[in-house]
């Protein structure tokens, strides 16, 4: 599967935290490395401590401490009546509107089996360590995708987002660089990619704008139609098939809306191959987008 | 290891009986009857059959279990001593190359459970069907892949039984349908493997496993259902090797007697670390099958070496002495090596020999699995469909068109 980004109920073992806070906004300051397993660990030990209505429910998040280690220490730290170890199953009670999880990629099934059980759901993907205040709940249930190739990769976070009040919202996409020539529209792991890509064409005076989407659903189209109707062209990216993926969906909805109107080129999907995810190194790699199919697509876009 | 053996000899009478068991009172405690009799009689070296006590077999719903006792020949004893000793040694032999990082992503081993596999084969044949989960490079040979397809699967080269693109959870071969990665998702398939079976009235069957972390996965509950309704000709295995990745099964389940989860399906608790236990059980729960009573469920206590993968060391969860104690109390290889030497049916050196040329084979599958090629990058869309018509498939760009043949 072409999907890079796996639900966290699913491969992470660990369900939805349950609370009722809102969320709020800040930034700015000096700067700390976290890796995005790090920064998981602290956002969720930040929500336990602030209330004691969290818990943390899922496989092997207590005493293994998490299948990726996510959850390291905290059962240690708040004991069994927070941290709680589940049997293997499909499906949790839909009280805990949590999605149990199991220990594959494939998200397919899961995904769908999610959003059936689960009412109106914010997805939301985490890949940049920046967003790990988005254990940011709201009344509503919230579906968690991590990107498992991420938890090791280290960023930089300012003291500010680091302070335990510091939260990120929901539905709101961020742009992660500006630019004038073309939108790339993106989310997980391949926003990296695309900021890769626009450093290289960077050099070549071609500037992109990156607009990391955070929340799949629901869709920022605000932001995106905005850098749309700056930029004039779009490509969006992502890991997952093409049929049916976020990128159609992106192009649909730009088609439907006012952003049509200032598209100097048809908006194009740069996505994953569409064959079941390969083993071998060689043809995984070539099933994945890369930095260069992304140059090449604005290329292609911009008639250069 | 009490065995009170009887030796055949070939020629059956009273009288040879009783000088057998006479000559045993009278010899020194290191000869046994049956090395009297063969050097009386200038027999070959070895003693061609001997007939072992098994553990007796816990039965759920049902009024007779699998015999007490199972013969074994010297030509079958060799064979699941040569077998289970590739098998160990395999899994052994990814271990290192995963740690060489020569192996990448999932890989469950298999080591500790040798006997389940060899024994679930020595009661079935190769036209019967059977299915597992990823723990699989075991079944991957018993159903009649080499360690070289292997292991070439697992360094994901064009040699590897799946052309390199299934990895450790998705090797195939005849009859065998994997290597499943979503846990407990193979049992309904094996249902179906069964309903196939009974379709087509082949007198085949289809074993389907699972462990005990699977053990309480609502579509397994669903399969015992529909297959005893329809009374499928299906042997569900529970592989119970105490832990489902670090979960032991106190800690996991309301019940821990998974042979009687069938509920109404006959159960049989069967000691999975002896090969010929698990081979007379098979071939018990087989004609049960075969006989058209539907299906039958047997759970297999066992034991795995390593942790549940290759991340995790598996100690945080258990303790190094219960993994040594296991070890040395109930090894499957060294039960059957002892059963073999104490009753003379193989020599020290016969086995040394074994092990020397299943190390050799191993070292060589290795340097295949290492050198071999990785698949060409024309193979990337191919065998998706079992189709014989090309067709296009979309690459990461629009631009980029990519065909897919099979």
């Amino acid at each position: 599967m072409g999907f890079m980004v796996i639900c966290s109920l699913y491969i992470n073992k660990i369900s939805i935290l349950l609370s009722s806070h809102f969320c709020i906004l800040t930034s700015r300051m000096s700067l700390f490395q976290v890796n995005v397993r790090d920064a998981l660990n602290h956002a969720m030990d930040e929500e336990l401590e602030r209330d004691e209505r969290v818990f943390l429910l899922g496989e092997e998040v207590a005493q293994y401490d998490g299948a990726y280690k996510v959850s390291r220490g905290l059962w240690k730290k708040y004991g069994d009546k927070r941290i709680i170890d589940t049997p293997i199953t499909e499906v949790k009670t839909n009280t805990l509107a949590g999605v149990q999880s199991q220990h594959n990629i494939s998200l397919s099934q899961y995904f769908e089996l999610a959003c059936r059980h689960l009412s109106s759901c914010a997805v939301t993907m985490v890949t940049r360590a920046n967003q790990k205040p988005f254990f940011c709940i709201s009344p509503q249930t919230v579906v968690f995708l991590e990107n498992e190739l991420m938890y090791g990769v280290p960023f930089e976070l300012s003291e500010e987002v680091m302070h335990k009040d510091f939260v990120v919202p929901i539905g709101k996409a961020k742009v992660e660089r500006q630019g004038t020539h073309i939108s790339l529209v993106s989310h997980s792991r391949c926003v990296g990619f695309c900021l890769d890509a626009a450093a290289v064409l960077a050099k070549e005076g071609v500037e992109c704008e990156v607009v990391n989407l955070r929340t799949i659903r629901p869709l920022d189209v605000e932001t995106i139609e905005a850098s749309v109707i700056k930029t004039g062209h779009l490509v969006t990216v992502e890991g997952g098939w093409p049929q049916y993926g976020v990128g159609a969906e992106i192009c649909a909805r730009i088609m439907e809306g006012p952003a049509f109107n200032y598209l100097d080129a048809p908006a194009v999907r740069v996505t994953g191959v569409d064959i079941p995810m390969p083993y071998a190194k060689i043809l995984e790699d070539h099933s994945v987008p890369q930095i260069k199919d992304i140059i090449f697509s604005v290329k292609k876009v911009l008639n250069m | 290891m009490e065995c009170f053996i009887h030796a055949s000899c070939g020629s059956t009478s009273g009288s040879v009986a009783m000088f057998c068991l006479v000559s045993r009172l009278f010899t020194p405690p290191f000869l046994t009857a049956a090395s009297m009799v063969v050097s009386s009689r200038s027999y070959a070296d070895f003693t061609p059959e001997a007939t072992f006590d098994i553990k007796k077999v816990d039965l759920h719903r049902l009024e007779e279990g699998p015999p007490l006792t199972a013969t074994l020949t010297r030509e079958e004893g060799l064979k699941y001593y040569r077998t289970m000793q590739t098998i160990r040694r395999m899994e052994l032999k990814a271990d290192q190359l995963y740690k060489q990082k020569i192996i990448r992503g999932f890989c469950h081993l298999y080591d500790g459970q040798e006997a389940c596999a060899v024994g679930i084969e020595g009661g079935i044949t190769l036209s019967d069907h059977l299915i597992t989960a990823y723990r699989a490079h075991g079944y991957t040979l018993t159903r009649g892949g080499t360690v070289r397809e292997i292991m070439a699967e697992l360094t994901g080269r064009r040699g590897g039984i799946a052309k390199g693109k299934g990895g450790s959870m998705h090797m195939y071969t005849k009859n065998f349908y994997g290597g499943n990665g979503i846990v407990g998702a193979q049992v309904p398939l094996g249902a179906g493997v069964a309903l196939a079976c009974k379709y087509l009235g082949n007198d085949q069957l289809c074993v389907s496993l699972y462990g005990d972390g699977a053990a309480n996965q609502g579509q397994i509950f669903e399969t015992y259902n529909m297959s005893s309704l329809w009374k499928l000709p299906i042997i569900f295995i529970c592989e119970n090797n105490q832990y489902g990745m670090g979960t032991s099964v106190e800690r996991s389940s309301a019940s821990t007697e998974y042979y009687k989860r069938g509920d109404y399906i006959p159960g049989l608790r069967v000691d999975g670390m002896d090969v010929l236990c698990v081979r007379e059980a098979t071939k018990f729960a087989a004609d049960h099958c075969r006989s058209g009573k539907g299906p039958i469920l047997m759970e297999l206590q066992t034991y795995r070496y390593h942790g549940h993968s290759m991340s995790d060391p598996g100690v945080s969860y258990r303790t190094r002495e219960e993994i040594q104690e296991v070890r040395s109390k109930s090894d499957p290889i060294s039960m059957l090596k002892d059963r073999m030497l104490s009753n003379n049916m193989a020599s020290i050196e016969e086995l040394k020999e074994i092990d020397i040329a299943v190390r050799k084979e191993i070292e060589d599958a290795a340097q295949f699995a290492t050198t071999d090629p990785e698949p060409p990058l024309d193979d990337l869309c191919s065998h998706i469909f079992a189709t014989d018509q090309p067709f296009d498939v979309r690459g990461a760009t629009p631009w980029t068109k990519l065909t897919s043949t099979s």
